[in-house]
């Protein structure tokens, strides 16, 4: 029960420390631990911070929102298999971990909302455009491996992918899932809401405890959704000699290295521009995989 | 005991809206009640199927149906919304009376 | 256990129902509202449909959320920070909602309900699927026919522009003129 939120925040501590070697290596300096230490000073400076007070802010729905942004990610992962076991498998694990993700969409308008600021709000707009334009595709994503697993519990879909992988016979499906986990992060190519040009946009008023739940709470939807991709794509805990536990350990942190690596290797795209892509290209793309998947399991059961 | 108790909070839910859609002034908070009172039918048709008649599916259609139709009141009463807003800069059923016998 | 929940989530629920109309901050109203449908998809949830129960949960914040964005955009006072009665005919409106109450829990209460019949399937969700791509498949079919309509209907509706506005007279300027550019293709 508790060992899901541990992995969770542990491996969301190795994304930000592979996170920083990269900046590091961007900016042509040393990579070394106290750069991965100083960036992980920043929790222990934001939890004494004194936090800042703003003129009729609506203090109740900003706290909530900030608090809906992490407590989301913990409750997501508590469908994902690790190795075999699993904190709940329900019975519609996909469709749970999905409304989760969502509760993200509030978490982010109600920070933005919160603080009665004009650019926090902005931001707020901006990732609900964003969320407008990411989550389609990533609905038929989730889609076509609950179809070619035909059910919507994880472990189901972890025990149809004994043979091959579903990453194999669904690779846009893959590939929009971890589009959508970089939007549900808003991370990398999707930190619209949180972009310079907006000062900051959902976190430019933050401070202190509030900041910190929010930055986890990215990091740890980062996780979270790399996490997930193992049991929907990468065949969960199967593989050869190793225990499923570390099999599932190892492919969620390639998974997330992966994540980190092309996060800085694509500029940040604006959210009526993706709205366009992911409508004309991406949701064509994705129904085809999802019809595909569908013939294949027909046919499969036919012969 | 269970079954009477969830469709008093259905009948609730379905009342709370009813005062909302009626009594409210503004387009947005009208469609806010409706949607309570479709909350209020989803609550009494699950009620309905799990202490009734489980073994039929009629409940859980009927559930589906009324979600989409609060979608379905969502989309249009937004479109309605921002047309009348574009047209006249009016946000109020007291104020687009046209339509008034 | 159950119905420890089930009271505890219909509390919270009517609560929160209660706070949509009472609350001077739209964002707050929009978030009550919020509160009370989730915890109707969680005593759906409770009742024994967890597919319908977590895609209540689901579509609610999703609509919510759009819901917050057009509160904001059209009323006057969305912050409430400047309370002000937006009713009329409260009176009215409060006497048949309560007769409406009254009537439908003395309803409850004195109808000779059927005992229940026949117990829950296994798995409720592939009930509802098969129910919804068999013998129900005419109420899906106007169900998605009624979506349709409504993307449709909004759209011409909401949008200001027509097509003479976009690739002009003729028909033929391209690329169309639009006031934000897309990402495909331009």
């Amino acid at each position: 029960m508790l060992l899901a939120p541990a992995l969770l925040v542990t491996g969301a501590l190795l994304a930000v420390a592979a996170d920083t070697c990269a900046a590091a290596q961007h900016a042509g300096r040393r990579r070394s631990l106290g750069t991965v230490g100083r960036r992980l000073l920043e929790v222990p400076r934001l939890l004494t911070a004194q936090p800042r007070t703003l003129p009729a802010a609506d203090r109740l729905l900003w706290r909530l929102g900030v608090i809906v942004v992490p407590v989301g990610a913990v409750l997501s992962v508590l469908v994902v298999p690790f190795g075999h076991r699993t904190v709940a498998d329900l019975s519609v694990g996909l469709v749970w971990f999905n409304a989760m993700e969502v509760l993200t969409w509030a978490g982010l308008w109600l920070a933005g909302w919160g603080p009665n600021s004009a650019f926090s709000l902005v931001g707020g707009y901006r990732f609900v455009a964003q969320g407008l334009a990411y989550e389609l595709p990533l609905m038929f994503a989730l889609i076509s491996a609950a179809t070619g697993a035909q059910s919507l519990r994880l472990g189901d879909v972890v025990a149809a992918q004994s043979g091959l992988w579903f990453v194999v016979w669904m690779p846009v499906a893959f590939l929009v899932h971890l589009a959508g986990v970089l939007a549900f992060a808003f991370l990398g190519p999707f930190a619209y809401p949180a972009g310079r040009d907006l000062a900051g946009g959902v976190l430019a008023e933050v401070s202190g405890v509030d900041r910190l739940l929010l930055q986890a709470g990215r990091w740890l939807w980062l996780t979270a959704g790399a996490a997930m991709a193992v049991p929907l794509f990468l065949g969960g805990g199967n593989g050869p000699v190793l225990p499923a536990w570390a099999w599932s350990l190892f492919k969620t942190l390639a998974v997330l290295g992966l994540l980190v690596y092309g996060m800085r290797r694509v500029p940040v795209v604006r959210a009526d521009r993706y709205v366009e892509l992911a409508w004309l290209v991406l949701m064509p793309l994705t129904m085809v995989q999802v019809l595909a998947v569908a013939l294949v399991v027909l046919v499969r059961q036919g012969g | 005991m269970t079954f009477e108790s969830v469709f008093v909070l259905a009948a609730g839910l379905f009342s709370v809206g009813l005062f909302g859609a009626l009594s409210q002034q503004s387009i947005v908070m009208i469609m806010m009640g409706i949607e309570l009172m479709i909350g209020g039918i989803v609550v009494a048709a699950a009620d309905f199927w799990h202490f009734l008649a489980p073994a039929a599916a009629d409940g859980q259609v009927v559930i589906v149906a009324a979600v989409v139709a609060m979608a379905v009141e969502m989309a249009m009463g937004f479109a309605v919304t921002t047309a009348l807003y574009r047209a006249r800069q009016v946000d109020t059923t007291d104020m687009a009376q046209e339509l008034k016998g | 256990m159950d119905a420890v929940v089930l009271w505890s989530l219909g509390v919270v629920a009517l609560a929160c129902a209660v706070a949509v109309f009472v609350c001077d901050s739209m964002a707050r109203a929009t978030f009550a509202l919020l509160g009370s449908l989730v915890c109707v998809g969680g005593v759906v949830l409770v009742l024994g449909l967890p597919y319908l129960g977590v895609v209540i949960v689901l579509m609610m914040v999703m609509e919510m959320v759009v819901m917050a964005v057009f509160m904001i955009a059209y009323m006057m006072n969305p912050a409430g920070l400047m309370p002000m009665s937006m009713l009329h005919n409260q009176r009215g409106a409060l006497a048949l909602s309560a007769a409406v109450f009254a009537s439908l829990t003395a309803a409850v209460f004195l109808v000779p309900w059927p005992h229940r019949r026949g117990s829950p399937p296994r798995d409720t969700t592939f009930q509802v699927g098969k129910a919804l791509m068999g013998e129900q498949m005419l109420t899906m079919i106007v169900l998605g026919f009624v979506l349709l309509a409504t993307m449709v209907a909004a759209t011409v509706l909401a949008l200001r522009r027509g097509r003479y506005d976009r690739l002009g007279d003729g028909l033929d300027r391209r690329p169309a003129r639009d006031p934000a550019g897309g990402g495909v293709g331009r």
